[in-house]
């Protein structure tokens, strides 16, 4: 990836916001089990970090999606996980599919404040039977007139207690399996929406998750994004976004990691030396500093071929695998992180210990790993080709 | 109302140079960035101009850096004047000033130009009062607060025991602290924007300045030597027997904090 000028200034406009409004404030944040999410997202949306791909026409900035790669590396050097996870859920995750498919009205009227950081926007898929295996929720929206009648419960929806609307995937017909599905925006302000609690997590703790209850929420069918039953379809395009945010997010995050702990071992001292001076603890993180290389770079080459306009299926093959493997290098890199502190790295005043709870979800959310082992080998061919 | 502020382009501090072992001066060949002291002032610029008025950068730097200068116009400003010139390197703080009261003059017509109280690599906090000297402008000194009344500027100076109120004519050259405003971050639409205003790169002898009296040549100061700054003393430990809050209190108030 060559990076410009621009890229560049960028890239410093975000780490000195992360630096001056984010990171000061992630303990306070993380000890409450919620951050500020509309204070927070009207500083980003100033500086035009939430709709960076986005029509200029609605408030976005009309770049391409090197910046949004810039954009995924600078949040991800957050000092708490849950606040990068948090607006990255505003950008990549709730908002992508109302960008591509929604109606001018739709976008005016919830993408325009969703980028200017004036309402909060919540990604509602996952289910109680339903995560990872999308085509198997319940939630159901009934036509009535011309207002969909929405009943159902989803779970584990980041931003869930702050939301202003949410990106729902509910079922609009009998078809069944990735069949009959509509992606609604569906207003928290609506008679019969209810957050049934907030969740209580390992990690990501300074945002809020919750579990959301409707009972016959009334939306009307004009909220319907895009065209009616091709909510999984584009839902799937949706998560290609999601995956590719959470691994340049993970890659910055893991080399920031590295950068303290390589700080740490050179000033602890043990058995008459530095850390660093020991030869065990080189070759171990110029290991891992390598495998970590690697995978930014890779993540670099996914932007630049969705910056190519390279097709759909490259794209998934590229994120999932980029998402496996910065996955499970995480959880390799905040052990490591951990051990080489020793006691004080798993003491909670430690950097080391949020990190080591935080890292672990980058497998689990947003597809885990073994459903992008499963895309992968299908689009390899090895499963059955998916095209 | 038109603002000129001087700012500096410097070597990142997270990446910080090496001094050149001969001249004794910092080395200034890579990508340099706007001085974060600087920002202030831009920010206060932006601000005192509105929607009427105009920001107007002045800066001198090597090899016709301008990546600071992009900051500075990304955050809103609407042109620069940068100096650029092999014979500029080696120049001393009045020599500086002298250039850089040149580059005003330069940038047009102007009612107030402001200025860091001391940029964060040099350090030497002279440049701004120099600069006012050279224009024959009143300069007012560490302003934690700068506000337009008609004709004349209003400055909170911050001082050791609080601040002085000073009322000054317009033009004049002030100079800022870090708390007089907090800067904005630039946006992505201003850093597209940044990318199209002009920066009126000039070298001394566009400026009318003989080379012979700038950079090395025109120093009136050298650096005899570098060396290290004495590593800190420890600190005194207090234990606490109930009454050491007193003590605290007392370090407190000889450093005049409290």
């Amino acid at each position: 990836m060559k990076f410009t000028d621009e890229h560049d200034q960028f890239r410093s406009a975000i780490r000195d916001l992360v630096e001056r409004e984010i990171n000061p404030h992630c303990d306070t944040w993380e000890a409450d089990g919620i951050f500020p999410a509309h204070d927070l997202f009207a500083k980003l949306g100033q500086v035009g970090v939430l709709g960076i791909e986005y029509d200029q026409a609605y408030g976005g900035q009309g770049a391409d999606h090197s910046f949004t790669l810039v954009m995924g590396e600078e949040i991800g050097r957050c000092h708490s996980g849950g606040v990068a996870m948090a607006i990255s859920v505003q950008t990549d995750m709730a908002t992508p599919a109302l960008a591509r498919f929604g109606s001018h009205e739709l976008k005016q009227r919830y993408l325009a404040p969703a980028m200017a950081g004036e309402m909060v926007a919540a990604i509602a898929v996952t289910e109680p039977d339903a995560g990872s295996d999308v085509a198997g929720l319940r939630t159901k929206a009934v036509r009535d007139g011309d207002e969909w009648v929405i009943n159902g419960t989803k779970l584990y929806i980041t931003n869930g207690t702050q939301a202003d609307w949410l990106c729902l995937l509910a079922r609009t017909s009998d078809e069944g399996g990735a069949r009959g599905m509509s992606q609604i925006v569906v207003p928290t302000d609506a008679e019969g929406f209810s957050v049934s609690r907030k969740l209580d997590k390992l990690g990501q703790r300074s945002s809020d998750t919750a579990e959301l209850s409707f009972v016959d929420v009334r939306v009307p069918v004009d909220n319907t994004i895009g065209e009616a039953g091709r909510g999984f379809q584009q839902q799937m395009a949706q998560f290609q976004n999601e995956r590719l945010i959470a691994n340049y997010m993970s890659a910055a995050n893991m080399r920031l990691a590295l950068d303290r702990t390589i700080a740490y071992v050179k000033q602890r001292r043990a058995f008459g030396k530095t850390l660093a001076d020991q030869q065990w603890i080189q070759y171990k993180l110029a290991e891992v500093i390598a495998e970590v290389d690697v995978v930014t770079h890779y993540n670099h080459a996914c932007a630049e071929a969705v910056v190519a306009g390279a097709d759909p299926f490259t794209v998934a093959k590229m994120a999932s695998i980029g998402k496996l493997k910065c996955g499970r290098l995480n959880r390799e890199v905040a052990d490591l992180a951990m051990q080489f502190h020793g006691g004080i790295g798993y003491m909670e005043e430690t950097w080391t210990a949020r990190y080591f709870r935080d890292s672990r979800l980058i497998s689990i959310g947003g597809g885990a790993d073994e459903v992008m082992l499963r895309i992968i080998a299908q689009l390899e061919g090895i499963s059955g080709d998916p095209r | 109302m038109n603002v000129v502020v001087c700012v500096k382009q410097i070597p990142d501090p997270a990446d910080p140079g090496a001094l050149d072992p001969e001249s004794k001066t910092l080395k200034r060949d890579g990508k340099l960035i706007l001085d974060e002291s600087d920002s202030y002032g831009v920010e206060m610029a932006l601000q005192l101009a509105g929607d009427s008025g105009e920001v107007t950068l002045v800066s001198m730097a090597p090899n016709g850096e301008v990546s600071g200068l992009r900051t500075a116009l990304a955050m809103g400003a609407a042109k620069a004047v940068l100096v650029s010139d092999d014979a500029l390197k080696g120049s001393d703080a009045l020599t500086t000033a002298k250039v850089l009261a040149k580059a005003i003059e330069r940038a047009g017509s102007y009612d107030l130009i402001l200025a860091a109280t001391e940029s964060s690599d040099g350090y030497t906090g002279t440049v701004p009062e120099q600069i006012a000297e050279v224009l024959g402008l009143p300069s007012v000194t560490f302003a934690k607060a700068v506000t337009i009344d008609g004709t004349t500027v209003k400055v909170d100076r911050q001082t050791e025991a609080g601040y002085d109120e000073v009322t000054c004519p317009l033009p004049a050259l002030v100079s800022v602290t870090a708390g007089v405003v907090e800067p904005r971050y630039p946006s992505f639409k201003g850093i597209m924007a940044a990318k199209s205003k002009p920066v009126d790169q000039v070298t001394v002898a566009d400026l009318g300045l003989d080379a012979a009296n700038v950079g090395w040549a025109g120093a009136g100061q050298e650096i005899i030597e570098v060396a290290q700054a004495e590593a800190r003393q420890a600190g005194e430990v207090i234990e606490d027997d109930g009454e050491a809050f007193n003590r605290v209190v007392g370090f407190l108030s000889d450093l005049k904090i409290i």
